[in-house]
């Protein structure tokens, strides 16, 4: 020990004795540190970095217009419309399944939980195959469908359907947990004062789950914007330009123009996806960071749920 | 508490339980549970060799086994390199570490397709990853090793956010014990912290293979997609479709439906156990 060591007053001293029995001798704590570097930097930051190099490799001028071109505005027109009407759908279902599981008691509960999130163990291209089977021409309301000319499969409407599907449990496992733990004593404090159903639901409930839908939509909307093997089962894979939709979508349009053998072209539209992705995860870490702020003021209700 | 609980039961003081129970259970049905049955429906439209044939060809078991294994294999090195992450993210101090918390979950954020033709581009012969396996005469993309790399990709967030939660709720005391009894560092990883995060390890492990086996977007560019070799069941459930062989695609999308729907069993079983561990290992 130097002699500066032993001018150290006792009780740091022991801080750093107790420290030293519950963490790891300095070597490994720098091997573990390195191998999580290497193992996030090869899998997260190259891919990161090579995607805005590939998207730059034949300069601004070419990647402007890649963004430019009519076939990838109406793509960028087509995602924005299919996001635009999946994630308000969720929100909705999401607050209404949040509001019946936190709020009431009921038999077949656990059962109903297990069934919001059987999306999210589906794999994209059976959520796509399942919608050909019920509105595709052999399907159930194919003829139907076809009789009355309406066509919601390799059109619009069934990219819009299987972004919900794809999206579905997001906002709804965001909420139920959290009403969950806000309990009832509020909303039936404000019933039993007067306020009427919306009322309560305006005034009370809604500022208690702000973050928190605020953040099931983050997630959701970026599933929606970047749903790729789904919306590619019920595509027809046509292609907009300045007078028509079309229906591809920007994942899709990146495949095209991938398979073309136009890579920066691909890179160019994937990384406008690549920045939504960023700013996805910085609001999303804001919203976290938010939530504790106010988890820490006495604004935070008392857990009394039953769990 | 128990008046309550009592008055919830009898007379229900909130309103929008008949409007909320209609439509959760409506917009469930129409969105998830009619167009999921309408698998089992054709599927069972078929008749019983034909079912055979298609889910039991050469080609789909090659598949089922491709998928499985290289699911496994991904969700396993995800658990010890997560495992990792998640243990230097949850008890070290480093300079960007906010950063890296946070770019954790960028393969949720990212869409599948940009990762997968990133991916494949990246660890190509002549990518910036690949060029360094070229001279070993070691080729990963378009191979197998490619799907494992895409898997991998996918599954990361997975194991790091199931066991961060549980490793930052282990007393600090309990490891103090230990080592005051005389216990060294490995020791008490070994004996007293690894025991307390299985379950949570195990529940990062089966959603990371759920994942995988379903994963298509981030493959189909990395894979060369060869029947019996590159193949793996989402991919061969899509060729399928390409080639309008929608009895075919039904009859394997039911059989992973079923695999689906026994994970999920699977991890709501293993949730219950480290819910029911946790509050043991609190009282």
């Amino acid at each position: 020990m130097t002699p500066a060591a032993t001018t150290f007053s006792a009780p740091r001293r022991a801080a750093t004795q107790r420290r030293a029995t519950t963490t790891e001798p300095p070597f490994v704590r720098r091997l573990l540190i390195a191998i999580t570097f290497l193992f996030l930097g090869l899998f997260l930051i190259v891919p990161l970095v090579s995607v805005f190099a590939q998207a730059f490799a034949k300069g601004f001028v070419f990647y402007f217009q890649t963004i430019r071109d009519p076939i990838t505005l109406s793509a960028i027109k087509l995602t924005l419309i299919a996001a635009g009407i999946s994630v308000p759908l969720n929100c909705i279902f999401g607050i209404c399944a949040a509001w019946l599981i936190a709020k009431f008691d009921f038999h077949g509960k656990n059962i109903l939980l297990t069934l919001i999130d059987l999306p999210f163990s589906v794999s994209p291209v059976i959520a796509g195959l399942i919608y050909v089977l019920v509105f595709g021409a052999h399907g159930w309301f194919g003829p139907w469908l076809s009789a009355h000319n309406i066509q919601i499969i390799f059109a619009v409407p069934g990219i819009v359907l299987a972004t919900i599907f794809v999206t579905f449990p997001f906002v709804a496992r965001e909420l139920i947990p959290l009403m969950q733990a806000q309990g009832r004593i509020e909303e039936e404090a404000a019933r039993v004062l007067g306020a009427s159903g919306w009322q309560t639901f305006w005034r009370v409930t809604l500022p208690n789950i702000k973050w928190g839908l605020l953040y099931g939509v983050i997630l959701c909307n970026a599933r929606a914007m970047g749903e790729f093997g789904a919306v590619s089962v019920v595509s027809g894979h046509i292609r907009g330009g300045a007078g028509s939709l079309g229906t591809n979508t920007m994942p899709l349009h990146v495949e095209i123009l991938y398979n073309e053998y136009n890579f920066t072209g691909a890179f160019a539209v994937a990384s406008l996806l690549t920045f939504l992705a960023l700013v996805t995860l910085v609001l999303k870490t804001w919203v976290e960071y938010k939530n504790t702020a106010l988890h820490g003021t006495a604004f935070t209700p008392v857990p009394v749920g039953k769990k | 508490m128990a008046t309550r609980q009592l008055g919830a039961k009898k007379i229900r003081v909130l309103p929008g339980f008949k409007l909320t129970l209609g439509f959760t259970l409506f917009y469930l049905s129409l969105i998830v549970l009619i167009p999921l049955a309408a698998v089992f429906f054709k599927a069972s439209e078929l008749s019983w060799p034909q079912f055979y044939h298609d889910v039991a060809s050469p080609v789909a078991l090659a598949s089922y086994r491709l998928s499985f294994g290289l699911s496994f294999c991904a969700a396993l090195v995800n658990a010890i390199f997560g495992l990792i992450a998640a243990w230097v993210l949850v008890r070290y101090n480093f300079f960007g570490k906010k950063i890296v918390d946070a770019l954790v979950d960028l393969p949720f954020a990212l869409p599948t397709a940009v990762a997968g033709i990133t991916l494949a581009t990246l660890y190509a012969p002549n990518g910036w990853i690949g060029e360094w396996f070229v001279p070993l005469g070691i080729k990963i993309s378009y191979t197998r090793l490619g799907i494992f790399v895409a898997l991998t990709f996918i599954g990361l967030p997975f194991i790091v956010r199931t066991v961060q939660p549980v490793l930052a709720d282990v007393d600090a005391e309990i490891e103090e014990a230990a080592a005051s009894l005389g216990a060294n560092r490995w020791q008490t990883f070994w004996r007293i912290i690894f025991p307390t995060i299985t379950p949570a390890l195990l529940t990062g492990f089966a959603l990371a293979f759920a994942r995988a086996l379903g994963e298509y977007g981030s493959v189909v560019f990395i894979s060369s997609n060869i029947p019996m070799k590159t193949q793996i069941t989402p991919l061969l459930i899509m060729t399928k479709l390409e080639e309008f062989d929608y009895p075919g695609a039904t009859a394997i999308a039911a059989v992973m439906l079923v695999i689906s729907f026994l994970l999920l069993l699977a991890v709501n079983l293993l949730q219950w156990w480290n819910n029911r561990f946790n509050t043991r290992a609190l009282s």
